[in-house]
């Protein structure tokens, strides 16, 4: 990774199989986590349990995004059902526009709106899928100069979408599913005084 | 390419102040006032919009929407067009005949806006919904939008047959008490709702960025419209809003927008939270 001020996103992907993967990288995150975890599940519009079985498994904070509001490090996002996510300087924007490739949220919209907004300062995880959604993305991630991350498929509960983001981004840090919390939270990162005044 | 976007390695800074550029022009050639739109999604859609017209950067978009008014009415398409549906959200239209119906019941006469409307479905459901708790009758909803385009759209009560199955779905989680068939006739091209649906609806052209209040009204319906807003554009739709609506007049936003974040939280109580459905304070 380039020597630079730090990463100050990591947005994550995932789809089916999700659920458990995502506990154990949360999971593994300690409460000083220094970044904002942006997460995009791919779910049925009306499931609602997600947030509080990730919630389970952290002393992190963990929220479902609401329009326009605010980034903060250390905390969890999650993206709502049939919303695509995006991200702003400092916050999140929803739109409804038509799903990508089925999807709606999408991986690569949100992973494409990190690379266009935090360039070279955002980090994209790849978890266990059943599609091929977040490729482009994190390949667009890789080319803004941006740290992509793919969870070793052999480990993945569908090896689909690692497989498929790891074709499109083959010099991707490929690491086991135990391995990417602490990976995260080794990633240099700006000092907390850079974040604007945190609430709360 | 299922992400439009500039290409690798394009100047971010560059595409800032050209996108600026493209947008002031646009207010001061057209009169849309686009730039207070949330950034991120607006530059998604400027981009597919560049490489629709087979253009290279948003600087020749810019030349070609200025000098030829066909392609700011397809921009303009890009950018106010969101996709919705009939009964979007069933859960809101469950809650809103729980909690808003009992209190709509208790006017004579009930004025409605539902703002930022795009090609109507939603309206097309609120018109069945007071239809059916008796309320339509005595019922105008004013429905509008920023683009002419899709309110044509909305008067021709013509809608994609292979989408009735869903909307019928969603009809019946948000309460429908009737068949939803009953609503339309389907035809070669397309479904053809009834007449009867629209006779108390009045379509008309309204921009919530630079127009202002034209009535007052008992319910503003405004929904996944403010998440295409930066902040500052949101508050100054919700101050439109508030000063439109009625004393305990009621106003329903998307699901995931919410006036936590606005400077117009005090000023209402929710009836349902989790569906945004607040009542005006006195």
């Amino acid at each position: 990774m380039a020597a630079h001020a730090g990463y100050r996103v990591v947005v994550v992907g995932t789809s089916a199989g999700g659920l458990t993967a995502l506990r154990t990288l949360v999971g593994a995150l300690a409460p000083g986590f220094a970044l904002p975890l942006v997460v995009v599940q791919h779910r049925s519009r009306d499931s609602e349990l997600l947030c509080e079985l990730v919630q389970e498994c952290t002393r992190l904070h963990v929220s479902e995004v609401v329009d326009k509001m605010d980034m903060q490090p250390g905390r969890v996002y999650l993206a709502p059902p049939d919303y695509h996510l995006l991200l702003e300087e400092g916050s999140f924007a929803l739109s409804t526009e038509a799903p990508v490739r089925f999807s709606r949220p999408s991986i690569d919209v949100t992973f494409a709106s990190a690379a266009d907004t935090y360039g070279a300062a955002t980090v994209g995880v790849v978890l266990t899928g059943a599609n091929h959604d977040g490729s482009a993305g994190l390949r667009r991630i890789a080319d803004g100069g941006g740290h992509a991350v793919v969870q070793e498929p052999a480990t993945a509960e569908v090896r689909v979408m690692p497989a498929a983001a790891l074709a499109a981004v083959p010099e991707a840090r490929v690491l086991p599913l135990a391995q990417i919390g602490p990976h995260l939270a080794h990633l240099p990162h700006p000092p907390l005084a850079y974040w604007p005044e945190l609430p709360r | 390419m299922s992400l439009p976007d500039a290409p690798p390695g394009y100047d971010r800074e560059l595409e800032r102040l050209e996108i600026q550029l493209l947008l002031e022009g646009i207010y001061r050639h057209y009169g849309f006032d686009f730039r207070s739109y949330a950034f991120s999604s607006l530059r998604r859609r400027l981009w597919k919009r560049v490489h629709a017209e087979g253009l290279s950067n948003v600087s020749e978009l810019q030349a070609q929407v200025l000098h030829t008014p066909a392609v700011m009415e397809r921009l303009l398409l890009d950018l106010s067009v969101n996709v919705t549906a009939m009964f979007r959200d069933p859960g809101f239209y469950l809650a809103f005949r729980q909690t808003v119906v009992p209190l709509l019941r208790t006017y004579p006469f009930i004025r409605v806006w539902h703002a930022g409307c795009s090609t109507g479905e939603e309206v097309y459901s609120m018109a069945i919904l007071l239809e059916e708790e008796g309320l339509y009758e005595r019922t105008r909803i004013y429905a509008t939008d920023i683009n002419e385009v899709v309110l044509q759209k909305a008067r021709s009560r013509i809608f994609p047959l292979e989408k009735m199955q869903e909307y019928t779905q969603n009809y019946l989680r948000a309460g429908g008490t009737r068949s939803f068939s009953e609503y339309y006739t389907a035809g070669y091209d397309g479904a053809l709702f009834q007449q009867s649906l629209v006779r108390n609806v009045v379509f008309a052209q309204h921009n919530l960025a630079t127009d202002s209040s034209f009535a007052e009204f008992n319910v503003v319906v405004c929904r996944n419209v403010l998440i295409y807003f930066d902040r500052a554009l949101q508050n100054r739709v919700l101050r439109l809003f508030h000063e439109s609506l009625v004393r305990f007049g009621i106003l329903a936003l998307g699901s995931k927008e919410s006036l936590s974040l606005s400077h117009a939280e005090e000023l209402y109580e929710a009836l349902s939270a989790k569906e945004k459905i607040y009542r005006r304070l006195g």
